[in-house]
């Protein structure tokens, strides 16, 4: 199908309001590229993710989700990233045990003043999705 | 276990004379012969209904939430543990409830013994010495208790209550062997595979919610499943919607689920339930050191952090 053929992957990308998101900016701001697959959802903190967000994306038709905050010690809400930081290892965890593809979800860290980072994190994230291909599971429209 | 229902009724009835409780919660005999049900007992004349035997299945846990008055309740160690949790989540008050202590030995899956009388109708049931005796319209036989045991009681390591403020009965031996053996076999095996096993078991559920319901520690007063303005989740049997219930479901419990097996005893269609609330309940053990319902004192892994927690699974390029 030509569909296929030109398939891209979807990626949402929860990208915290203080460190993530200005990180983001700074990557657009200092021309640095990165895969357009991204599409952002900025959000307070990382700690205001609740998993069910990630678990809805993935039913609503984004073949990958990433998820951004500030790096330990340097939450704007001070622990908000060390409270995200357990649910994200547990959920991940869950979701890979239910049989989910390795790389579906990912985690970052990505200070206000990485940049150059942000973009590696992306270029990444989206490298190992689109090696994945279309999300199969647990889409509620199955390519 | 006739000793066990003597002296839990012994404990209601001074309980209840000396006013210290409004109400007794344990278990009487059901309308069918392997069934026991929940029992609510408000006047000392009334504690002849309360019954122990190896059916009082429920987690009586449940009937705690959002009540005032002081109350009492049979516990045995997976109800113990809900109630930790329910304490620590300020959900009910230590000192409102007196709780009864009952060492367990397991509850016998009374669906897997009727399974062993085809077309044959079990009219009565006796217990004695481990043994179950049966009886039908033209048939008698004697089963072993320890054969039929729930799969929740065959892992069980907490079978003791772990706290009380009376006990009934004699402390049992817990077992030392490593309860988590299903899931570590489970992880072994491929994605797909275990994808297609979770796919071909949530195919059965028919979204009646009779396990959030039966669960101790589903108490919130709107479910997100219920939520209709924002609807969270599709609401029919849709494959993707059931799964992620059942997987936003198991992640509410994470970290709070004390195993006990209530959510797979309630399902109608025979789910298998605890499948995935396992999974969190081991990784929540190796990854944090935590597990459910075992101190008053111990904070909840999901409302603490360590500034080192592991973070092995992050993407550093």
């Amino acid at each position: 199908m030509a569909e296929t053929e030109n398939w891209e992957p979807k990626i949402v990308a929860f990208l915290c309001n203080w460190c993530s998101y200005a990180g983001a900016d700074l990557a657009g701001t200092s021309r640095i590229q990165y895969p357009p697959n991204i599409r952002v959802i900025r959000v307070p903190c990382s700690g205001r993710i609740n998993p069910f967000f990630i678990i809805a994306s993935l039913q609503h038709g984004v073949d990958g989700v990433v998820v951004c905050g500030c790096h330990p010690g340097e939450c704007h809400y001070l622990t908000g990233n060390y409270s995200a930081r357990r649910k994200f290892a547990l959920l991940k965890d869950l979701l890979e045990y239910a049989g989910l593809e390795e790389g579906r979800v990912q985690f970052s860290w990505v200070s206000a003043s990485e940049g150059a980072r942000f973009a590696r994190v992306i270029s990444e994230v989206t490298k190992k999705v689109a090696a994945l291909g279309p999300l199969e599971k647990l889409s509620k429209t199955p390519h | 276990m006739p000793e066990l229902t003597s002296k839990i009724r012994e404990i209601a009835r001074n309980l209840l004379e000396e006013g210290r409780v409004e109400m007794v919660i344990g278990f009487e005999r059901g309308t069918m012969p392997l069934r026991r049900t929940p029992c609510f007992v408000r006047q000392k004349g009334e504690v002849g209904r309360l019954i122990w035997d190896s059916f009082c299945e429920n987690n009586l846990a449940k009937y705690l939430v959002g009540r005032a008055e002081p109350l009492a309740i049979v516990a045995k160690g997976c109800d113990a543990r809900s109630i930790v949790e329910l304490i620590k989540e300020n959900q009910l008050r230590r000192e409102q409830v007196i709780i009864i202590g009952v060492p367990c030995q397991g509850m016998v899956d009374w669906r897997g013994v009727e399974a062993g009388f085809e077309g044959g109708e079990v009219r009565e049931a006796e217990e004695k010495d481990g043994k179950l005796i049966l009886k039908g319209a033209d048939f008698e036989k004697t089963l072993d208790r320890d054969d039929f045991l729930y799969p929740s009681c065959q892992t069980c390591t907490h079978r003791n209550p772990v706290i009380y403020d009376l006990l009934a009965g004699e402390l049992v031996s817990e077992r030392e062997a490593d309860p988590y053996q299903d899931v570590a076999e489970f992880e072994s095996r491929s994605g797909e595979e275990r994808w297609g096993c979770f796919t071909l078991e949530f195919s059965k559920c028919i979204r009646c919610y009779a396990c959030r319901n039966a669960c101790p520690l589903c108490y919130c007063q709107e479910c997100f499943v219920d939520s209709t303005h924002p609807q969270w989740v599709g609401k029919t049997t849709n494959d993707s919607d059931t799964m992620a219930f059942h997987l936003t479901r198991a992640f509410h419990l994470a970290g709070r689920c004390v195993d006990c097996g209530a959510c797979e005893r309630a399902c109608p269609v025979g789910v298998d339930i605890r499948k995935l609330n396992r999974k969190l309940v081991k990784d929540v053990k190796e990854r944090f050191g935590y597990e459910a319902g075992l101190s008053l004192e111990q904070v909840a892994p999901l409302a603490t952090f360590k500034p080192d927690d592991p973070e092995e699974f992050m993407v550093n390029p």
